[in-house]
């Protein structure tokens, strides 16, 4: 067998054996599962009643047309003196607060509408920002309904002329030959930056661990029984390519669990929800999604996710998807190859820092643009950094969804190759003296030395 | 025949030379020691015979063939710093660096199997590598060493992290090898070693090679001439007896037993000496003295005189 290839199966197969790929491959999913499951099975549960007592000072909100209303969650009760019929003293109120089944008081004071514009509420435990909220939407809405109707102005008037000046961005890419095309900028930043972040984390992830296994061999001292079998440069990058297998096995394992957890999460947990109901709903708007925007008037509003699936189809997602694995495996190989080259120059993790940094900045760097490239994809400063090696891996993803034209696409992968060529050679330089170096405390300027040794 | 030839061998690195000029012939199956102080280019040298580096100038010749890639199954390298994957199994471990040799699964496990029983260390197959001791781990390394029956053998310090009775052990494996028609070319410090398993050294020094040829002829030729001999009598009569045959160096008398270093005149026999001296003293002991490896290596290195070695010897 190849030795290269008795490489990269041993750093696979002791990589996936161990205990922390397991748990990790388990706990991804989950955890993802988690965060879509969570809010939607959340929001389903039946929330603790608050009930709020209130005393109505202004005594505004008293007559039926004012009254506040409840919610799901919340109910409130007018305090009233029984002796006078009118709202009870906050004195009293407050006085018997622990004594009584309310959460909180609700005070109004008699100036709302004149003076202070504050309403306050008591509390024995903590609302909630969402409950809070309720109250003073609530009573913001009847005051705003109470002063247009004071000034004798017609409420159905004021609704009407809101809704009708609700309009919706439509953004259409208008190619050169006049065909045009509907775009989603808001699924377009979500694709790009997705697979930008990805990226991120894969080289960020795996590379570390690359420098983690060649510091391993140079510090048991194993690297010079195997280097008496194989050449340093085959070593290195068998590790690479054995470490790259481990993270598109887990990242495959990620896609696979985190699909199957969600539809099974989907099937038991959220089962209240009539599927049939909903796929109904998304064909009426299906239909409804081909007409034409413009002529629509009084349609109701398409569902989101269905709007969205369908903006999906409108995107080449095979041609994102193989870029994707291109800048993915790419992007790593270049990088992996640096850490491979601090990690044969070090004695101890702690001696990696220095040597870390220049390999980080580029990369933190690039995560950092992408928030400025996704809002202006097409800036001078979006088309070099997607050229710039160290860079474009992250860039370009976050620039692909909303249309690269190919001859910039093929340049920034061609760069990246050759970039990927070239830091592989000089880390292999590195790599092969360093690793062979014990016990001394390398600098930059030693590095720079072994650049120029022969093999 | 010679196994390995290295030609003129160069290497430097940016702030010194590890090897100026250095030439040497390893004869077939022979036990061929290495040589020098710590730094002296040892490892370097063993390292270009490797082919873990490569020389600035100069050619190495394994069995008369320019050395190349297809010579690696052929040597087998013990390094002096030298470990295992620590979370790797024993056996999983020593069938991939049998493989990474050139060997086939099924027969790397065949022969392991065969020197786990050996060294008794097969109920270890399948423990992890760091719960062995560090004798047991020298076992594991030692064998993967010498699995694939290489030709020409490179151990570098092989005895250190041993204990005595291990030492041995590896020290007969060594010798059972060499009958077996290996050459095995080894690097120490260990001089009572070279003394007692080496056919022929070189010694390296500052990265030049100051000696070299078989352990028998570099013996004799820092033989000194020197002779020891204990006698009991007249130590005045002694010396009066010498004459012409030789010259008094030091003696230590006690209770009428005499003790003697004589330099032999030259153009002097042994023989002579010992006539000359018989008539006037009973004679215990009459050796020659031969300096050790050790003297050796540490004049050549300080750079003094053979008769120096001698006087180092006696101090």
């Amino acid at each position: 067998m190849n030795k290269v290839s008795l490489i990269i199966k041993r750093e696979y197969l002791t990589r996936v054996k161990k205990k922390s790929f397991i748990i990790m491959t388990i706990l991804g999913p989950l955890l993802m599962a988690g965060i879509m499951v969570v809010p939607i099975w959340l929001s389903m549960q039946k929330k603790e009643m608050q009930n709020i007592e209130v005393i109505d000072e202004s005594g505004f909100f008293g007559s039926n047309e004012n009254i506040i209303k409840g919610s799901e969650t919340m109910s409130f009760d007018y305090r009233i003196d029984s002796a006078s019929g009118k709202t009870e003293s906050l004195k009293i109120a407050t006085a018997d607060f622990y004594d009584s089944n309310y959460d909180a008081i609700l005070w109004i004071p008699n100036n709302i509408f004149s003076g202070g514009k504050a309403i306050k509420i008591f509390y024995k435990k903590q609302l909630g920002i969402v409950s809070e909220e309720y109250i003073g939407n609530t009573i913001g809405k009847v005051m705003y309904h109470a002063i247009l109707n004071h000034n004798k102005i017609d409420l159905n008037l004021v609704k009407a002329a809101e809704e009708n000046s609700q309009i919706k961005v439509i953004t259409e890419k208008l190619e050169a030959t006049g065909k045009s095309k509907k775009t989603n900028t808001g699924l377009f930043m979500a694709i790009g930056l997705g697979g930008g972040v990805l990226i991120y984390m894969f080289i960020f992830l795996y590379g570390v661990q690359v420098m983690r296994g060649v510091m391993e061999e140079k510090t048991s001292r194993i690297v010079e029984v195997i280097l008496s079998s194989v050449k340093p440069f085959q070593l290195m990058m068998g590790k690479i390519i054995g470490v790259a297998l481990v993270g598109l096995t887990q990242f495959l394992l990620w896609v696979i669990l985190t699909m199957t957890l969600y539809s099974a999460a989907t099937v038991t947990i959220l089962k209240n929800i009539d599927l049939k109901q909903i796929q109904q709903k998304e064909q009426v708007i299906k239909v409804g999604a081909d007409l034409d925007y413009m002529n629509m008037k009084k349609m109701d509003k398409p569902n989101i996710v269905t709007e969205v699936w369908n903006d999906f189809k409108s995107i080449d997602i095979m041609t994102i998807f193989l870029c994707f694995l291109f800048y993915f495996l790419a992007g790593y190989l270049m990088y992996s190859a640096m850490f491979a080259a601090v990690g044969s120059a070090v004695d101890n993790e702690a001696d990696t820092q220095q040597f870390m940094l220049p390999i980080t900045i580029p990369l933190i760097f690039s995560f950092v643009i992408a928030q400025t490239v996704i809002q202006n994809p097409e800036s001078s400063l979006a088309f070099w950094f997607s050229m710039i090696p160290l860079t474009s891996p992250v860039i370009m993803m976050v620039r692909l969804p909303f249309g690269v034209p190919a001859w910039e696409l093929a340049l920034s992968m061609g760069l990246l190759v050759l970039g990927f060529i070239f830091t592989t050679w000089l880390a292999a330089r590195i790599y092969r003296t360093g690793i062979l170096m014990y016990g001394k405390k390398v600098s930059w300027k030693e590095l720079g030395k072994w650049l120029f040794y022969k093999g | 025949m010679n196994i390995l030839s290295a030609k003129n061998i160069v290497k430097r690195y940016a702030s010194h030379t590890a090897l100026d000029d250095v030439t040497l012939e390893i004869p077939t199956q022979s036990i061929f020691g290495l040589l020098g102080p710590n730094g002296a280019g040892k490892t370097s040298l063993i390292r270009i015979i490797n082919q873990i580096t490569g020389p600035d100038s100069g050619e190495i010749y394994f069995e008369g063939e320019k050395l190349t890639q297809k010579h690696i199954e052929q040597i087998g390298y013990l390094p002096e710093e030298r470990g295992l994957y620590k979370k790797m199994e024993v056996g999983e471990q020593a069938l991939y660096l049998a493989q990474l040799k050139g060997m086939s699964k099924a027969e790397a496990k065949s022969k392991l199997k065969y020197w786990f029983e050996k060294f008794e260390i097969d109920a270890w197959w399948n423990k992890k590598v760091e719960e062995l001791s560090k004798g047991m781990q020298q076992k594991v390394q030692f064998i993967v060493t010498v699995l694939h029956e290489p030709k020409l053998l490179i151990l570098d310090e092989p005895f250190s992290g041993f204990d005595p009775i291990n030492a041995n052990l590896i020290k007969n494996e060594i010798l059972h090898l060499k009958k077996q028609g290996s050459t095995i070319l080894f690097s120490t410090h260990n001089m009572g070693s070279v003394e007692e398993l080496c056919d022929n050294i070189a010694l390296i020094n500052k990265s030049k090679k100051i000696l070299d040829g078989s352990v028998k002829e570099i013996r004799k030729q820092f033989k000194s001439n020197i002779f020891e001999i204990e006698f009991s009598g007249s130590m005045m009569g002694f010396t009066n007896s010498l004459w012409t045959y030789g010259k008094l160096i030091e003696h230590t008398a006690e209770d009428g037993n005499c003790k003697a270093l004589v330099q032999l005149a030259g153009g002097a026999k042994s023989n002579q000496l010992l006539q000359a001296v018989m008539p006037v003293a009973e004679i215990h002991s009459f050796r020659e003295i031969v300096p050790s490896m050790n003297d050796i290596f540490i004049a050549k290195v300080n750079e003094v005189n053979p008769s120096e070695i001698i006087k180092n010897f006696t101090e």
